[in-house]
């Protein structure tokens, strides 16, 4: 039975430095479900993606409040390590960023990083995530050549089946269509609804057409809290806040 | 603007292009064969044959401003004339000749023999004319058996003899720590008796060699008897077409490559040099890369951005602005004196002569891998901040642990801004010279530092290096001006190794990045 509160954020606020960027968050995450965050820029949604794996730590004088939950184990857990927490979460972003390596290397990093080498299981996870990132086909004859001979959207869904190699539970995607053209946006967003069956994906988009299209649940952010936040349906028919049906119906951005 | 900025760049083109085309002229000139001409000159009454070639053409003002017109000649035969060059004055010129029958003969010693052949004298009595019709072939056959017998000379001497004295001095030195004993006598007594057998059959060699005379007359008429074992080659300049002449010139610049100096470094090759240079080269390579880049890894990836790691990244670029001899005397005192101090007394302490604790090929590399380490620290601090951001978080965001990030992506994608650093350290350092003086390059060193006898790498091996060889040659050689080709010839050679090892290097680059194509960032 899935869990309603797979992610559960629970009074959670975020400084960099003298900034606060988000102020006491609460809000839980369905698990296998697509949900999205929404807002204008600043508004401190990537924000709220970024630390679900702690990438935000990788910064300089930046500070927490409150508690973000994976299935009941806190992620601020002393006893969790950041590396072990990252190999449970996924994450796609906003800019393709595969390695200087071949398709294959790419692929199997986080395995390599994991210490399995063994040819042999690498060959299934490259063949099960290169399809489940709808890349099979396209690239099965040359995976050992280098990964930026490929296009921008194959790029982005290689940085997917990168992201899914080590089977993680939650998958995290910052603005993945950001640098594609609508074609291969519509393939990620096809794609999205496809992983929903296996992973929990978070995604922050500023299109919201494509929360509409591809999320079962949607988040909006505005100045750093959280405005609304709802069955996709529902925000964007019926929204219940003032400033979500600004948004929405484009009155800002 | 752009007319300020063009005129800049033209200015440095003009220059190096200039400064490349002098080198590369003179370098090639100095091999070519020129035509040997007679001059007949009479000077105040005193008629006089200078025979040899045209070096150059230039107009001189006397005290009394008159300007005179002068050609300079080479005329070789050191041992008859003393000087191997001479000025001419073109109103003392009686006549011009070109003689198809002159000679350029290279030996051992005495520089070159330019004048006419006359008879080869055999030890046996025999004498053959020069117009006899084997007298070609014979001079050819004498110069290859002579070559055969010097080499079985160096072998001799350099060898058998070489292990005989080192195991004399092995052998006395024992003596000297633990006290004779009957086994070190007798074993000297076995090792003297070799020594006279093999003094004997090197004397029989040299005497073979001197047997027979190569006879020859310069152009105004005196005889000059030389052993044939000292020929090297001859050479009729004058009969030969262009095809001969580029033929000489290929053998002349492939001899000088290939062959060691004689006579002072003034003539022959410059091979042990070569390979000085180009081992000095790799051996300060293979210290400086990782020096350099692990340092750098540390300063742009692990410490903490600040004033104190600013104020180290800035002495890390005045480091480079040092005078390196500085450097010199650096590495004197700390390789040497210290570090090889410290060798020498950790395991050579029973030998007399220092082993270590004096300059060698070691040294003078590692002393050059400091002087160039900080243009690859600055060249992969470049390349490590130039990784995107984007890439460094996807690795982490995959789990990998800092090092993993740094080690599996972005060691890898700054790998051709590292060898870029790498290439500038190598061209810096193939250059050097101030700093070598002072930890082991000397302007004679017949043993190279990688050769046949164990242990086969001598890293405390003093060596020659093309740049201090340049210096060597044209201010510190008794006749500059016989040596002013060899020093054009030698700079090029230096040019040429240098763009060839960049040329390596950048290919190597080029390799890399193809294989990782373009980032698309």
């Amino acid at each position: 039975m899935p869990r309603e509160d797979f992610i559960a954020i629970d009074n959670f606020s975020f400084h960099y430095g003298a900034k606060q960027a988000l102020h006491r968050i609460n809000m839980s995450i369905p698990e296998r479900k697509v949900t999205a965050l929404i807002g204008p820029s600043g508004c401190g949604k990537s924000t709220l993606l970024r630390n679900m794996n702690r990438m935000n730590d990788l910064i300089d004088g930046v500070r927490h409040e409150g508690d973000i939950r994976l299935n009941d184990q806190s992620l601020y857990d002393p006893k969790i390590e950041v590396i072990s927490l990252r190999k449970r979460v996924g994450m796609v972003f906003q800019k393709y960023n595969p390695f200087a390596k071949t398709i294959y290397e790419n692929v199997v990093f986080s395995l390599r990083v994991a210490g399995r080498n063994k040819k042999k299981e690498l060959d299934e996870v490259v063949e099960r995530s290169l399809h489940s990132a709808a890349l099979w086909d396209e690239v099965k004859d040359r995976l050992h050549s280098s990964a930026f001979g490929l296009s921008g959207g194959q790029q982005q869904r290689l940085c997917i089946a990168r992201a899914i190699a080590n089977q993680p539970e939650i998958l995290l995607m910052d603005e993945p269509c950001a640098a594609l053209d609508p074609t291969a946006t519509l393939k990620i967003e096809h794609l999205i609804r496809q992983l929903k069956d296996q992973y929990t994906i978070v995604i922050v988009t500023h299109n919201m057409e494509q929360a509409t299209r591809c999320s079962d649940r949607t988040a909006f952010l505005y100045m750093g809290r959280l405005i609304e936040y709802g069955p996709t349906r529902d925000i964007f028919e019926n929204p219940q806040e003032g400033e979500t049906e600004s948004y929405i119906s484009g009155r800002f951005s | 603007m752009v007319w300020l900025t063009a005129a800049g760049l033209a200015v440095g083109v003009i220059l190096t292009l200039g400064l490349l085309s002098l080198v590369l002229v003179k370098g090639m000139e100095s091999f070519w064969p020129n035509r040997l001409v007679v001059v007949d000159v009479n000077k105040d009454g005193v008629e006089e044959k200078i025979g040899g070639y045209i070096a150059q053409e230039r107009e001189r003002r006397d005290m009394a401003g008159v300007y005179h017109e002068e050609i300079q000649v080479f005329r070789g035969n050191r041992d008859l004339y003393g000087e191997t060059f001479v000025f001419i004055d073109r109103a003392e010129v009686q006549s011009t000749s070109e003689p198809e029958d002159l000679w350029v003969v290279e030996r051992l010693e005495g520089g070159s023999v330019i004048g006419r052949a006359v008879a080869i004298e055999f030890g046996s009595g025999e004498r053959l004319e020069v117009g006899a019709p084997e007298f070609m072939d014979r001079i050819a056959q004498e110069i290859e058996t002579n070559e055969d017998l010097r080499e079985e000379l160096e072998v001799i001497e350099k060898g058998e003899i070489g292990r005989n004295s080192e195991r004399v001095k092995e052998l006395t030195n024992q003596e000297r720590l633990h006290g004779p004993s009957a086994e070190i006598t007798l074993e000297l007594e076995v090792l003297q008796a070799e020594f006279a057998e093999l003094d004997k059959k090197r004397l029989e060699v040299r005497e073979r060699l001197e047997a027979d005379r190569f006879i020859m007359a310069s152009v105004d008429g005196k005889e000059l008897g030389i052993a044939t074992g000292e020929l090297l080659h001859v050479f009729e300049p004058n009969k030969v077409g262009v095809f001969g002449r580029l033929g000489e010139m290929f053998r002349r610049i492939w001899s000088f490559l290939s062959s060691n100096p004689r006579e002072a470094n003034t003539e022959g090759g410059v091979y042990p040099a070569i390979f000085g240079t180009v081992v000095m080269t790799l051996v300060m390579s293979l210290f400086v890369t990782p020096f350099g880049v692990i340092a750098a890894i540390y300063l742009r990836e692990y410490a903490k951005q600040g004033p104190l790691v600013q104020a180290v990244r800035i002495s890390v670029n005045n480091l480079a602005g040092v005078p390196s001899i500085v450097f010199g005397v650096f590495g004197l005192a700390f390789f040497i004196y210290f570090v090889g101090g410290v060798v020498d007394d950790w395991f050579y302490s029973d030998l007399e002569e220092p082993v270590f604790k004096s300059g060698g090929i070691l040294w003078a590399s590692l002393t050059l891998a400091l002087l160039t380490v900080p243009v690859v620290i600055v060249a992969t601090e470049e390349a490590l901040a130039a990784v995107p951001r984007g890439v460094r978080e996807a690795a982490l965001a995959c789990g990998a642990s800092k090092w993993q990030m740094i080690q599996r992506v972005v060691l890898p994608a700054s790998l051709p801004g590292i060898l870029t650093g790498v290439i500038l350290a190598m061209a810096r350092g193939a250059g050097e010279v101030a700093p070598l003086m002072l930890v082991g390059v000397v302007k004679s060193a017949p043993d190279l530092p990688i050769d046949g006898v164990s242990p086969f790498i001598h890293a405390e091996r003093q060596f020659m290096h093309l740049g201090f060889h340049i210096y060597d040659l044209g201010f510190q050689s008794p006749d500059s001006e016989a040596a002013k080709p060899m020093v054009f010839a030698t700079t090029l050679l230096l040019i040429t190794i240098v763009v060839v090892m960049n040329l390596a290097a950048i290919t190597l680059r080029n390799h890399l990045r193809k294989k990782y194509a373009t980032s698309s960032f």
